[in-house]
């Protein structure tokens, strides 16, 4: 059983794969660069004192991004 | 004797690609520009087997499209300059994202070592990874080193050095990865078109271009475009597989190779290549911890507001001391000149032009040494990427970037702070847009130089509430800088944010070496550049407040005064009187007035008198004006300029209480006429040095240019509102 939901939904903690990247042009280019591809596994390890931007962990890295970034990939749990 | 090899290093952000340079050059190496850029172009030598080798330091990129400054750059040095071996530097323990670029470059043809770097931690965090594997799978030699030690670095020379030499003469071998049913036959079309028309294969291979066009790369196009018939061919091509891909996968080419990228380095890695001893329990590491605690909702921002204080006090504290050093060097130069030098406009060239023009400039260098040591340290250990993190959400709402803190803060931001190491503070900001928007708004804070003026006005008007108007003015200074950011990010600097995609690297101790390397090359930079651009400008304004000199006809007038009183007092001493204090006094207020009318008679004079039409709705007549102009080098001036047009001769910018009883008396000047001379002066041009800095930063004249006009007309705005209206 899974559910695909947008990333900004993901809770502190919890962990997905990433199902589908939709941003195209530059800001498709850098989260692709970061490694956020179908497939990859991601945790949300924090969010920024005013939720905004989110902090990821892939396999071996963290990484940041805004909400309306994140709004541009979709999760599966 | 074999030829000198040239070397490049790439790299991620944050795979240790720096320390690696400085480990492998050491003190050897460089700093310049990339002509046009502001991207730091940092070369260096090392010694293999006694033999010399040129290494140049690619600036750190993820990838090799054509979005940042960075990337265009990585990938013209490679193409242009045909390094005899790259090698890519790569974070063992995010080795999939790293071999992203490793991939791009093999797929130029470059000549590849990998250095994998970081394996304690990568070990540390239980991964094992088979470098012979790696490398016989990838098919380029694979070297693990920890470049904090030094460890691995002297054999990854070695083993570059002798596949270079192995390699020297014969053809790069680009790689060619499968991009799937969709992308290759029209791969395979646009090569063998760019193949027979010999399209700019002597700089990039066929297969390269081809995939760059379907990348829809704009670098690759713009280069392409004067070719003609064959780019715009490519670019229809590429423009049809798009639709195509649209219309059938609802996908498009980039993503399409970035998947087959990603699909191809997956493969490898599979094979065996990485193993992870606890990979089921994902081991809470130190710097996760930390990040509770350093991010947490409460306690991040108030760590980080402490963090930012300590900064901005060590700054001025400490880096006050080696300042008066260095302020009381050139005194004394300036003393020792005088004194050695007979009066004359040449003693007055070398004195006020030279010695202290340099000794301005000069003095801004320790505040910049601890400012940028104390940056390099935030870099380093990771925790700028955290004030970012945190800031983001605040400043992205005034078009700025999380990072956009730290010039703010230090140009005065904090009242007291300093423009010039605030602009160069901007460095730090990858987002040109956020970055030009810092830039031109962090001079708006409330300076140290800026302060003698205000504690001045301040006094003189409001001396009741002196603390609560420093601080409405240090908030005044806030607020114009948020807004002017907002409104420039919504007019002449235009356009999406940069996108914030960015990573957190973990938590670590900075190297000692590479603090001081960083210190030292920015400093450096620092000196040599501005110090000669700055002394020709305060040798310019020298002249303009010093030509064209009084005539003798205009001088007579007060050479007969100081007779008349000179004769005045010898008659007075022949008479007995002891008491001549009064003569002196007078003999002092005629200099002093022919000082004002020489002021009044040179370049400057005549401009602040020209200007007056236009400074009379904000409230300023000429003498304020000079002193404005005087401003321009440095704020300090203004003061003591003021004094000089007041006929009070030269006032000491820390006790002008002569000045502030001349204005509190004067009727000219009201509170209305105080407040918006207050404003003014915090929002006017920016001092020239931090002109000459916002050039540097932001890498044209026309930028610097436009702070200083921008500036002074909101300025002028803002002061004729609140004057015009404090008048009523």
């Amino acid at each position: 059983m899974s559910t695909i939901i947008p990333l900004r939904e993901l809770q502190v903690g919890q962990k997905a794969h990433i199902s589908q990247v939709t941003a195209s042009g530059e800001l498709g280019r850098r989260i692709r660069d970061m490694g956020l591809i179908p497939g990859a596994e991601v945790e949300v390890t924090g969010r920024a004192p005013l939720r905004d931007p989110v902090a990821l962990r892939l396999t071996g890295f963290t990484l940041s991004l805004r909400n309306n970034e994140a709004d541009h990939i979709t999760v599966e749990i | 004797m074999s030829k000198k090899l040239t070397l490049a290093l790439a790299g991620n952000p944050n795979s240790g690609k720096t320390t690696a340079f400085n480990a492998i050059t050491g003190a050897r190496q460089h700093v310049g520009n990339y002509p046009g850029i502001t991207v730091d172009k940092k070369q260096g030598t090392a010694y293999v087997d006694g033999r010399e080798v040129h290494v140049i330091d690619l600036p750190g990129t993820y990838s090799l499209t054509a979005y940042t400054m960075e990337e265009v750059v990585a990938r013209s040095v490679v193409a242009d300059e045909r390094p005899d071996m790259v090698v890519d530097v790569v974070n063992a323990g995010a080795l999939e994202r790293n071999l992203y670029l490793a991939v791009q470059l093999m797929e130029m043809g470059a000549p590849l070592t990998l250095a994998l770097n970081m394996m304690d931690e990568a070990k540390k965090q239980g991964m094992r990874i088979d470098a012979q594997k790696l490398s016989s799978l990838l098919g380029v030699p694979v070297v693990e080193t920890v470049a904090r030690t030094g460890e691995g670095v002297d054999e990854l020379m070695l083993k570059a050095v002798s596949t270079a030499d192995a390699k020297a003469g014969k053809p790069w071998e680009p790689l060619a990865i499968s991009y799937g049913p969709d992308l290759d036959p029209v791969i395979e079309e646009m090569v063998a078109l760019i193949n027979k028309e010999q399209f700019l294969t002597d700089r990039y291979p066929a297969r390269w271009v081809a995939i760059k066009y379907l990348e829809n790369d704009e670098e690759m196009q713009r280069i392409g475009r004067p070719f003609g018939a064959v780019a715009s061919e490519l670019e229809s091509r590429a423009a049809e597989v798009a639709e195509h891909l649209d219309a059938t996968l609802k996908t498009y080419p980039e993503a399409v190779i970035a998947d087959y990228r990603y699909g191809y380095i997956s493969s490898i890695l599979r094979q065996g290549v990485v193993s992870r001893l606890d990979s089921m329990q994902e081991r809470l590491a130190f710097s996760d911890k930390l990040d509770q605690l350093l991010t947490h909702r409460m306690f991040g921002p108030l760590i980080m507001l402490g963090i930012l204080f300590l900064i901005y006090q060590i700054t001025f504290t400490i880096g006050e001391i080696p300042m008066g050093w260095l302020e009381s060097l050139f005194g004394w130069l300036n003393e020792t000149v005088s004194a050695a030098m007979p009066d004359g406009m040449l003693k007055s060239l070398v004195v006020s032009g030279i010695i202290d023009g340099v000794g301005g400039v000069m003095g801004f260098v320790p505040l910049i040494m601890f400012m940028f040591l104390q940056i390099a340290f935030l870099e380093d250990s990771g925790y700028m990427a955290r004030i970012a993190y945190m800031l983001d959400r605040v400043f992205r709402y005034f078009g700025l970037h999380g990072c956009s803190v730290m010039p703010f803060i230090v140009s005065g931001g904090i009242a007291g702070g300093c423009a010039v190491p605030g602009v160069m503070a901007s460095r730090t900001l990858r987002s040109p847009k956020e970055k030009l928007a810092t830039l031109l708004t962090a001079p708006f804070m409330a300076c140290g130089a800026k302060l003698p003026v205000f504690l001045l006005v301040v006094g003189v008007f409001f001396a009741d509430n002196e603390a609560s108007v420093m601080f409405m003015l240090t908030l005044a200074g806030w607020i114009s800088a948020l807004l002017v950011a907002k409104l420039l990010r919504s007019t002449v600097i235009k356009g999406e944010a940069t996108p914030f995609v960015m990573e957190l690297p973990p938590y670590r101790v900075p190297t000692f070496r590479g603090l001081l390397i960083h210190t030292w090359e920015r400093t450096w930079q620092y000196i040599k550049k501005a110090g000669t651009v700055i002394l020709a400008i305060s040798i310019l304004l020298w002249l303009a407040m010093t030509f064209p000199k009084l005539s003798v006809e205009q001088i007579a007038p007060f050479d007969t005064q100081r007779a008349a009183v000179t004769a005045q007092m010898e008659e007075a001493k022949a008479a007995g009187q002891e008491d001549l204090a009064g003569f002196e006094e007078r003999l002092a207020d005629i200099d002093n007035v022919q000082s004002e009318e020489a002021l009044r008679n040179s370049v400057a004079g005549r401009m602040g008198i020209a200007i007056e039409p236009v400074t009379k709705w904000a409230g300023f007549e000429w003498r304020t004006n000079i002193a404005l102009v005087g401003g321009f080098a440095a704020k300090e001036v203004i003061v003591s300029t003021l004094g000089t047009a007041y006929s009070l001769g030269e006032v000491d910018a820390e006790e002008a209480q002569p000045l502030a009883d001349r204005i509190a008396n004067d009727p000219h000047w009201t509170p209305a006429n105080g407040v918006a001379l207050l404003l003014f002066v915090l929002l006017y041009a920016p001092c020239f040095v931090t002109v000459v800095a916002i050039k540097q930063e932001s890498g044209s004249w026309g930028w610097a240019i436009f702070s200083t006009v921008f500036n002074t007309a909101f300025a002028l705005l803002v002061a004729t509102a609140v004057y015009q209206i404090g008048s009523l």
